[in-house]
């Protein structure tokens, strides 16, 4: 049995048959992959909701891919990359900040609530901060509850 | 000595060709004449068995042919109503080679933006509120009427714009609203050529008609990579002709779209608006241009960038002006996608 790390932030216990949400979270493999790894290493405990698909930069999240998962059944996307100035293409995470804003706009123009989509920066460092995030967007997502969208 | 009965041969019979139109403005049609003195060859080639804007056959005419006896079948039109499905059914069955024509069958095209809103808004708008409609009494089309000579029928209304291959299989598609003369000439000559030389098909799914790059490809204006500060909209500036009409801050689609007009509209300093729908190899034109404005828009302070943004005064109206019908996230729920989503007028960040 894993043991808690002593920052853990408490792990929602869903109740047995209730509904648990999906998210997506989009990675950059040098500091947010690095982030959640260092999680993983460190026992700290985040939401089995959340799952990772590694990317090389956060710039590389195209648009498409948060409309395609929320397309294949996902309730919220996740985006995190480096730290602004701090990304290894020096300028990827800038473009994506500009493209998650845009996108929010455009989610919330088809009635799906902008809160779906989230951007954080989570260094190599900050393991402790995306076990947060991670846990945090779920609890918002449960709130939220399932997307269903309309065809 | 007998004399022999002269064989009775029947006129060699032609590949029959039928055009029709759905939920659509009937450009697609005009289109099609704008091949001009070719329509000629196209008569020569071909039987034309059912062309309602054109030729006077029937829907019953189609009824009574063999399944597979039409050769060639170009559908425009998105489908809106249950005539427009039902027809494309018929066309469906009887045609061998269906052909999706022009934007509204192969994106929803503008008859799709009411993807935006809900049939009941449509038809109140259409019915009670615009200002030129005289409807004191507020009657609404019913798809039965019981009148004194009999019930009258009008098909049924649908909440969603489709597009044909979302009702039914589709061959090959050719994009364009409307697509341009030289192209659908391009696509008839092809299909001339297959049916009289004998070459093999396009691949099924195939996009004939349009080019494989986007409709930057084919613009004419200088782009800079420039950076931008703000977007203005087309009224607002007179448009330097040679540059970028993006790099001036002008909303243009060109980015996201693909190839094939031959960039008409760029080229008279009008922003490309999306008719010939995603570029390849994307499915989704609105999330591709998000993405390519996001690279010019020149902030890195996200304040900054909100009020860049504020520039864009419709998103989903603008980026799926042509291809909401299939748009990834699916058609605009006003409600909210889920009892805890916002209301869309309170988008907030």
């Amino acid at each position: 049995m894993a043991v808690a790390f002593e920052q853990e932030v408490s792990v929602e216990q869903p109740q047995l048959g209730e509904w648990q949400p999906r998210i997506v979270a989009f990675l950059c493999n040098w500091c947010s992959y690095t982030g959640a790894d260092l999680a993983g290493i460190s026992r700290m405990q985040w939401d089995p909701s959340v799952s990772i698909v590694r990317v090389m930069c956060s710039g590389r999240m195209d648009p498409t891919f948060v409309a395609k998962a929320f397309e294949l059944g996902a309730d919220g996307v996740i985006i995190s990359g480096c730290h602004p100035g701090d990304c290894h293409y020096q300028e990827g995470n800038y473009k994506t900040l500009r493209r998650v804003h845009l996108l929010k706009r455009l989610v919330a123009g088809f009635g799906i609530s902008p809160d779906r989509v989230r951007l954080v920066w989570v260094s190599a460092s900050e393991g402790d901060q995306w076990a947060s995030t991670a846990n945090d967007m779920a609890r918002e997502i449960r709130t939220l509850g399932p997307l269903r969208l309309q065809t | 000595m007998t004399i022999e009965a002269e064989p009775i041969t029947a006129a060699p019979t032609k590949p029959k060709l039928a055009l029709y139109w759905a939920a659509s403005c009937g450009g697609c049609e005009i289109a099609v004449l704008d091949i001009k003195e070719k329509i000629l060859d196209v008569d020569a080639a071909f039987d034309v068995v059912f062309w309602p804007v054109a030729v006077d056959f029937k829907v019953r005419d189609v009824e009574a042919m063999d399944d597979g006896e039409i050769t060639l079948c170009l559908f425009n039109g998105a489908v809106r109503t249950s005539d427009n499905e039902y027809m494309a059914n018929l066309l469906r069955r009887k045609a061998r080679v269906l052909v999706a024509f022009g934007s509204c069958a192969c994106e929803g095209c503008i008859p799709a933006l009411s993807n935006t809103t809900t049939r009941r808004a449509t038809l109140d708008w259409a019915f009670r509120d615009s200002p030129s409609t005289d409807n004191p009494g507020d009657v609404r089309p019913q798809t039965q009427t019981v009148t004194e000579f009999g019930t009258l029928e009008l098909p049924e209304f649908w909440e969603t714009v489709r597009t044909l291959d979302q009702v039914v299989d589709v061959d090959y598609y050719v994009p364009g609203c409307p697509p341009q003369a030289h192209q659908i000439w391009a696509v008839l000559e092809t299909v001339i050529d297959i049916l009289q030389n004998g070459k093999p098909l396009p691949p099924k799914g195939s996009i004939l008609g349009a080019g494989d790059k986007t409709c930057c490809d084919e613009c004419p204006r200088v782009r800079e990579e420039k950076r931008i500060t703000g977007f203005v909209r087309p009224h607002e500036i007179i448009p330097d002709p040679d540059t970028c009409l993006l790099d001036q801050g002008i909303l243009c689609m060109g980015p996201a779209t693909r190839s094939g007009c031959g960039a008409l509209c760029v080229t008279v300093g009008v922003p490309c608006r999306g008719c010939y729908g995603p570029a390849p190899n994307s499915k989704d034109q609105g999330t591709k241009m998000v993405a390519a404005l996001s690279s010019v828009i020149d902030s890195q302070d996200p304040a900054v960038i909100e009020q860049i943004l504020d520039g864009i005064v419709d998103p989903v109206g603008t980026f799926y002006r042509f291809s909401m019908a299939k748009a990834t996230l699916g058609r605009v729920n006003l409600e909210g996608s889920s009892p805890g989503d916002t209301e869309r007028e309170e988008v907030g960040l």
